[in-house]
């Protein structure tokens, strides 16, 4: 706890700094992982995409702009900031508008809480992880306004199907949270880290030091594919069934916002994930006698390298999943939420209570 | 009372109680929507047009809608003389060109009567089993994105890819090939083409296996498409279904074995069934299952047609192709086994004219779509969006 204050302080003091007007502190604490996300997001998350699904596929994938094809998301952006933006003349104009902004600020807000190591977070809330849920379901509105916003046949059909399985899958997910939340004692993201770092690396994490803790993992991995709209549960925007989906009749720069969105949340996910059952920003490497390896990569740079790493595995495995599995039928998906995921949600609950009383 | 009456229209009814109260009820009916399915949409496969009246995500009828991409290879036919019919006939199935032209060919030189050179027949036989394969592998792989798969397409392409080069050596085109000419080929195989073949059949043994790993095994796959879309055998023989349609319901019918043409009486190879354990009977998962043994059989009947090929001493691909094309007066019907089923040619021709009076082309998709809204009845949407891929339609055949 008093490491967690300790930090608390640090980054308190550097966001109280001005550099005359300009609120410069601020600026390194809570823009500059935002930024870094957008950037990430924008740019080398697609990228990543695409090379990975190349590589899987036996393609090269993108090549032409910049060397290995680098810049080419760039290239993308620009183009799609010159597109058109076109509003269909039967389209319910403000939700149509109102859609993917509240996608797009329901992704981002999250981010608010994820901390980028020991001194980096936006806001250390002691309801960090119930915020984050929370916030990313707020995705469930824009979906739906901009599906019904569209007047688009297929547009409503992915926004029907995304509202009930986004909600649906709210529930298993959120169970096995609370798993976690329960071995840590707390909801704040930052003392998950606290909780889960130590001399002995990965042996502190939730995964490998509880016996239970690989229930809730996999639930909740599960669902959170479910959750970002990600194979082999895009029914949403299944793109053989339904053309895109909900944002069918979107085009230019509100459609960029729906992908900006879902790479934000992949990397959120990815993000609770890494720091509720991998320990966050905390060093993976063991103290192994006197070589102490997890000391010298503690720290805010390594911190941030960390949960970074561990996010961006995720978002391998999620990519992985993709170029791999075919999709899931709606009513399979919803069984397997409500019979399959959602029990054993609460065994799990009910076994990690039992644990962290009598362990 | 007037205003009663179309309150109830409207599902909706208001009932007077004793007390002067007004209660007013309504329905908690859904209503259908029409939805139009196509021609632009990504799971149609071409320019099919299918109406589906929707209950939800339940499709309550769909009504397939043909005719754009017609582009009257009928009347052509009528106005050009037989060996100029030979590239429409590619441009029909444009997907298996070769198997196509050989179905042409077969029934004009059944008009004529003339005898066809042994290794002729051999090269036919094995163009058309590559473009069997190739036909294969567009059908499976375009089945897997229909069901969200998008690797196993790209597998398939780049398998495909090699035969389409092989193709592309000995004809010259890589879609529409314009290979097999009435009573011959355009040309001999290239000297190295034996070499290259069976290069290409050890190559793609291993690929087989790999796809039936990655698609055919996969727990979601199967899921997707068990029990989906099924079709009783004797239902089927009433639609007309040949290929792997009927073989994928049960029944034992291969017009290479069953009417047997070229040098297919001297191949052993299986017909494709359905292993009942592994699938339903008829369903889409035994349709995909038939088609992927049909491309380890057209591998087997490839390996066998290059042992039994004769040599090249003075072979002329020419030798047996006539000057002038004039068949007798009369009609035929000639049919041949193509990859998505029976694709027959009926000729009247008039004993005069180098132009055939009338040519029909029965098309094999166009017959299997016919059972479209028998098995779309009460599916869901991805149901339905799988069903109609395991008819792997090539719209240029069904509009031809």
């Amino acid at each position: 706890m008093s490491q967690s204050i300790s930090l608390n302080t640090w980054s308190d003091a550097l966001s109280g700094f001005n550099l005359g007007w300009f609120p410069l502190g601020l600026v390194i604490v809570a823009a500059v992982p935002l930024v870094f996300i957008a950037l990430y997001a924008l740019t080398y998350g697609v990228y990543g995409e695409r090379k990975i699904s190349a590589f899987m596929q036996d393609r090269l994938g993108p090549m032409e702009v910049g060397p290995w094809g680098l810049l080419q998301t760039l290239a993308d952006i620009l183009k799609l900031l010159q597109k058109e933006d076109i509003v269909p003349t039967a389209a319910d104009k403000f939700l149509f508008v109102i859609g993917p902004l509240i996608m797009f600020v329901g992704s981002f807000l999250a981010f608010v809480v994820l901390p980028f190591g020991p001194a980096f977070i936006g806001a250390d809330l002691n309801v960090g992880l119930f915020y984050a849920v929370g916030i990313v379901a707020l995705e469930v509105v824009g979906i739906l306004a901009s599906g019904w916003g569209s007047n688009n046949k297929w547009a409503l059909y992915g926004a029907v199907r995304s509202v009930a399985q986004i909600v649906s899958y709210e529930i298993p997910a959120s169970i096995a949270l609370l798993c976690g939340a329960m071995m840590a004692g707390t909801l704040s993201m930052q003392q998950f880290c606290v909780a889960q770092s130590g001399p002995y690396g990965f042996m502190h994490y939730y995964l490998f030091s509880n016996p239970i803790a690989w229930l809730p993992f996999l639930i909740y991995f599960i669902a959170s594919l479910a959750e970002t709209n990600r194979a082999p549960f895009d029914i949403p925007e299944a793109e053989s069934e339904l053309v895109a989906g909900f944002f069918t009749e979107y085009s230019g720069m509100k459609f960029a916002m729906f992908f900006l969105a879902e790479y934000g949340s992949m990397f959120m996910v990815s993000g609770i994930i890494s720091i509720v059952f991998l320990g966050g920003w905390a060093s993976p490497l063991p103290n192994i006698g006197s070589f102490a390896l997890n000391t010298m990569t503690s720290g805010p740079a390594w911190g941030a390298f960390w949960i970074i790493m561990k996010g961006f595995f995720f978002i391998f495995v999620q990519m992985w999943l993709r170029w791999t599995l075919p999709r899931l039928r709606v009513d399979q998906l919803m069984y397997l939420c409500w019979k399959v995921l959602t029990p054993f949600a609460f065994v799990a609950f009910v076994l990690t209570a039992v644990w962290e009383i009598y362990k | 009372m007037q205003e009663l009456g179309k309150a109830e229209l409207n599902s909706t009814r208001i009932i007077r109680q004793d007390d002067n109260r007004v209660v007013i009820e309504k329905d908690l009916d859904t209503e259908y929507m029409v939805l139009s399915m196509g021609p632009q949409h990504p799971s149609t496969h071409g320019v099919l047009r299918l109406e589906c009246i929707t209950d939800g995500e339940v499709v309550v009828e769909a009504e397939p809608y043909l005719g754009y991409l017609h582009r009257c290879f009928e009347k052509y036919c009528e106005k050009v003389d037989y060996p100029g019919i030979v590239p429409y006939t590619d441009r029909m199935d444009y997907l298996a060109g070769m198997n196509t032209e050989m179905a042409y060919c077969m029934a004009v030189e059944k008009m004529l009567d003339i005898e066809i050179p042994r290794r002729v027949e051999f090269i036919r036989v094995i163009v058309s089993e590559l473009n069997r394969i190739a036909s294969h592998l567009v059908a499976i792989g375009t089945y897997g994105i229909d069901l969200g798969a998008f690797t196993p397409f790209l597998f398939c392409f780049r398998d495909r890819e090699h035969i389409l080069n092989l193709l592309e050596w000995i004809s010259g085109a890589r879609m529409l090939y314009n290979y097999i000419w009435i009573g011959g080929l355009s040309y001999d195989v290239p000297a190295d083409f034996k070499k290259r073949l069976s290069e290409f059949v050890t190559y793609f043994k291993p690929k087989t296996v790999e796809l039936q790993k990655l698609l055919t095994e996969n727990e979601i796959f199967v899921k997707r498409t068990k029990g989906i879309g099924i079709m009783p055998a004797d239902v089927a023989i009433n639609y007309g279904w040949s290929g792997p349609m009927l073989r994928g319901s049960g029944v034992d019918w291969d017009l290479r074995r069953n009417d047997p043409y070229s040098v297919y009486p001297e191949l052993d190879f299986k017909v494709a069934l359905p292993d009942p354990k592994f699938c339903d009977i008829g369903d889409c998962l035994a349709r995909h299952v038939v088609r992927a043994i049909e491309m380890e059989e057209s591998l087997k009947i490839i390996e066998q047609c290059l042992d039994m090929m004769p040599g090249v001493d003075g072979f002329n691909s020419r030798v047996a192709i006539p000057k002038k094309v004039r068949p007798k007066a009369g009609e035929v019907y000639s049919r041949a086994e193509n990859p998505r089923g029976e694709v027959g040619f009926y000729i009247v021709s008039d004993g005069k004219s180098t132009k055939p009076l009338r040519c029909k082309a029965r098309s094999s998709c166009f017959v299997n779509l016919s059972a479209m809204k028998d098995l779309s009845r009460g599916q869901l949407i991805p149901d339905l969006v799988a069903i109609i891929g395991s008819i792997d339609i090539v719209l240029g055949e069904v509009d031809r």
